[in-house]
């Protein structure tokens, strides 16, 4: 099965839910069976084909192994939610940008989205690789509201830049930003690694108690409950390896008497000048 | 089983279990006529009834829950700050159901169809402070199927505290019957005697005989003021007790001594209503209903001796005829603590860091909500798990013992199918106890206890009993002549029961094949089939006229205090969905007057 292509018909008014489009899901189905996934639009459940024209010429019928199934999506899918949502394997390509929710709570397989992605994207990711060329919205790679234990494995690359709260709550796998983030990155966060190329606003780490962040340019408005533990040259983070001299701080003690949390930020108290509140 | 729309039923051929008429798995039909147990349908009535077999099942009463937090403030507050706890559990909508969502702590209509499902019929609300009961009315009201009814937070309102600290019950127990009429309140809730006010003050009380501030009255004070005032008004059900000290290790003393000092109260219940036919005596023996004992029965000085303290505090339950208990038991999973008891909420924030929330009622009370988990890998949670079992299984008599989660604290009620396969099942105990952390069995007496409890004990623990203790036997938690036709018909055979298969014994209980609610089919094996409306219940307590009117001057004067006006207090009638006022101390002649 090597592709199959869902173009999406025009304007979409209300935000469409569409967490049936999954490669896993899709694999072993004919034409019509795809086209007759329900999605939901407000409260009205309606046929994928509804949205999408189904084009399965270039996929081979023979091949229903989930591993093999591509979705590759035409058009302007930013008003459509879920999309790749629970995947366990398979490959979604989006052309353009995708809606909230993308990849959320995948398992495995990958997405790559040549736009933005929505808020939400890669929220709970248990493996898997989302990759996104553009930017992303807010709650990338975090938990559930409410929850404070997110992310727990797989790898969300960001091109570009992420808004607020981007890998709130994660517990593992890593997030990796090419441009800036804004705030509470990484809040609450127990595990895992979450790289910021650029900068970052204010509240990277609040909370956090384990895990490592690393921000390779400014942080505007450093959390006051980290305290600078020693000064590190080209850190090594697992398979990542940052230069420079990196000020190294323990935190969230905002949090309690024994936080386990490392942030790591470029110039170290230089660059962060009201860090020691303790 | 056909369907057909008349107004009698038939059960037939089951083994009933029904404690209060010493039914001990007899083979027997039951007749309802109306929504209420009959002895007998004639045969023209029998033709057009609709008929059950339940040959080779299980019949028990409908299952009556007098503890548990479904309905008002708190609860909702624990539904708005857990949206994680809403995400994974929904339930979508039927032609004849609503949605809802919610694992801890569903919404009203999840709450109502989960509760029938498994075989419940009858839930009673644990806490409603007299402020918020407009809200828990509003949300009982809008709770399908169930009968249901709320006890009034009053341990640390101050009215009655300075009653209490004036020596004057009878205007306390003016108060309170004004109270329970004015906020259609059941019954008398008290928690943490004392320390809630000092709460206020971000104090709490350790002793029972530790003045509080201001009012400088003592938990042993309020405990024995309000149990006499109970009695003094002749209320259905006793007082519902909240110890001092609650989730601290080595509470067990406390709440001992506690329980013993209601011991010179004599029970005395002056309701107005029919009784249904029952063999044994349906009139509740207690002064005092020990909520929750599992949280107030901790052993040992700090978390690193913690161990259970149950055997101390069922020694005394053993020797003492005026104790009932629930257990509030821990089947381990998520749960939501809420409770009036702020400090014990705030004690738990300590421990575990989670999200919270403390609320001052004004004058009135407090509450607090947290959530957590009780993990079979904690050494705590585990002993909390057997402690729980233990109550149930060391108290000897289970005419003292009514089986809870404290809903949602311990556990959630969907477990107690869980929890009753470890009472009838030393096996299911043992499985679990592998399970778990090895604290589970070395601090406590679990493992040393071979009692099994029967399907007739079983329904003294989920149907006879609550329903006893909290004064609704008159017509819940039996099938005598004239009992609400309330049913529950498990695919259970008594005669077949292998308490080895425990997962298969967890399921038939969990998901009845028939449950009977006033003689009509609401539920079929889990699947909601009716959704008729419940009653709400309250107790309409009156007392002399002069007694009234001199209290009543108090209270408006004491309502310069209050945010709300006088007039805006009361909760009118209209806010309860089949309300049924149960007349207490009714007849002019028996008013409750000044010694």
């Amino acid at each position: 099965m090597a592709e199959i292509i869902l173009r999406c018909k025009g304007n979409i008014g209300i935000m469409v839910e569409a967490e049936v489009i999954r490669p896993d899901l899709f694999a072993g189905k004919k034409k019509e069976e795809i086209e007759e996934l329900l999605v939901w639009q407000g409260p009205k459940p309606l046929p994928l084909s509804e949205f999408f024209d189904v084009d399965v010429s270039r996929a081979i019928p023979s091949d229903t192994r989930p591993e093999e199934a591509n979705i590759l999506i035409e058009g302007d899918v930013s008003r459509v939610k879920r999309i790749g949502q629970g995947m366990l394997a398979g490959r979604i390509e989006i052309c353009g940008s995708a809606g909230m929710h993308l990849g959320a709570e995948m398992a495995g397989g990958s997405i790559l989205v040549r736009g933005d992605a929505g808020s939400w994207a890669g929220m709970g990711m248990l493996g898997g690789k989302l990759h996104i060329l553009g930017n992303g919205a807010d709650h990338i790679g975090s938990a559930y509201r409410g929850s404070w234990r997110g992310m727990t494995g797989g790898e969300i690359l960001i091109d570009g830049n992420a808004r607020s709260q981007l890998g709130g709550g994660l517990a593992g796998g890593r997030i990796l930003v090419a441009g800036n983030v804004e705030n509470f990155c990484g809040i609450r966060q127990s595990g895992g690694l979450i790289l910021v190329k650029g900068s970052a606003v204010r509240g990277t780490g609040a909370e956090m108690n384990g895990g490592t962040i690393a921000v390779c340019g400014a942080i505007k408005q450093f959390s006051p409950g980290f305290v600078e533990t020693s000064r590190e040259e080209n850190v090594l983070l697992g398979d990542v390896q940052l230069e420079g001299w990196f000020g190294k701080f323990t935190g969230d003690y905002a949090l309690g008497k024994n936080p386990k949390g490392s942030l790591y930020c470029k110039g170290g108290l230089e660059d962060a000048s009201n860090a020691q509140f303790r | 089983m056909t369907a057909t729309t008349n107004n009698t039923t038939i059960i037939r051929n089951g083994h009933v279990f029904d404690p209060l008429n010493e039914i001990n798995g007899d083979i027997k039909d039951i007749f309802i006529k109306d929504g209420k147990v009959v002895s007998s349908l004639t045969s023209a009535e029998q033709r057009d009834a609709t008929i059950i077999d339940a040959t080779g099942k299980t019949v028990m009463p409908g299952g009556v829950d007098s503890h548990s937090h479904v309905a008002g403030a708190k609860v909702n507050a624990g539904r708005l700050m857990r949206p994680e706890d809403h995400y994974k559990s929904v339930r979508t909508r039927t032609a004849l159901t609503h949605s809802g969502s919610g694992y801890t702590v569903p919404s009203v209509y999840k709450q109502g169809y989960d509760y029938a499902a498994m075989g419940y019929t009858t839930v009673f609300e644990a806490a409603m402070p007299p402020l918020e009961a407009r809200h828990t009315h509003e949300e009982m009201r809008s709770t399908p199927i169930l009968d249901m009814g709320a006890y009034l937070v009053l341990g640390n309102n101050w009215f009655v505290m300075r009653c209490l600290k004036e020596g004057d019950v009878e205007k306390a127990a003016a108060y309170v019957a004004w109270m329970m009429r004015t906020h259609k309140a059941y019954g008398i809730k008290c928690v943490n005697p004392a320390g809630v006010e000092n709460w206020g003050w971000a104090k709490n009380v350790h002793g029972l005989d530790e003045p509080n501030i201001h009012f400088e009255v003592t938990s042993r004070e309020i405990i024995h003021g309000l149990a006499e005032v109970n009695e003094l008004l002749g209320l259905p059900m006793s007082l519902h007790l909240h110890t001092n000290n609650l989730g601290h290790p080595g509470n067990w003393e406390i709440t001992r001594d506690s329980l013993a000092i209601p011991s010179d109260i004599k029970p005395s219940q002056k309701t107005g209503v029919e009784w249904a036919e029952t063999k044994m005596n349906s009139r509740r023996k207690q002064s005092v209903y020990l909520a929750h004992a599992q949280f107030s029965a901790f052993g040992g000085s700090s978390w690193r001796d913690f161990q259970s303290g149950v055997a101390g505090l069922v020694d005394y339950v053993n020797k003492s005829d005026h104790v009932v208990i629930d257990n509030g038991a821990v089947p381990f999973g998520p749960a939501t603590a809420m409770t009036g008891d702020g400090p014990a909420i705030h004690d738990l924030y300590m421990l575990s860091g989670q999200k919270w929330s403390n609320t001052d009622v004004e004058m009135e009370c407090g509450s607090g909500v947290i959530p957590f988990v009780y993990l079979k890998s904690s050494p705590i949670s585990s002993i909390q798990w057997a402690m729980g079992l233990e109550l149930l299984l060391l108290i000897n008599d289970p005419w003292k013992t009514i089986m809870t989660t404290d809903h949602p604290n311990g556990g959630v009620f969907t477990q107690y199918p869980q929890v009753m396969t470890w009472l009838m099942s030393k096996k299911a105990r043992d499985d679990t106890a592998k399970e778990c952390h090895k604290w589970a069995y070395d601090k406590s007496s679990l493992g040393g206890v071979d009692r099994e409890m029967s399907l007739y004990e079983m329904a003294i623990l989920t149907r006879a009993n609550p329903a006893r203790t909290i004064g609704m036997a008159h017509r819940k938690g039996h099938l005598g002549i004239g009992a609400d036709g309330d049913v529950t018909v498990y695919d259970i055979d008594p005669g077949k029961l292998n308490l080895n298969d425990t997962a298969a014994l967890t399921a038939r209980l969990a998901r009845p094949d028939f449950t009977v609610k006033d003689g009509r089919i609401v539920a079929r094996k889990g699947e909601i089939v009716a959704v008729p409306e419940g009653r709400r219940y309250y107790c309409r307590p009156y007392v002399d006229d002069a007694l009234e009117k001199e209290m009543l001057a108090d209270v408006k004067d004491w309502f310069k205090y209050y945010t709300v006006g006088f007039a805006n207090y009361p909760v009118p009638e209209k806010y309860l969905k089949n309300p049924v006022a149960i007349p207490v101390h009714n007849a002019e002649a028996e008013a409750l007057v000044r010694r």
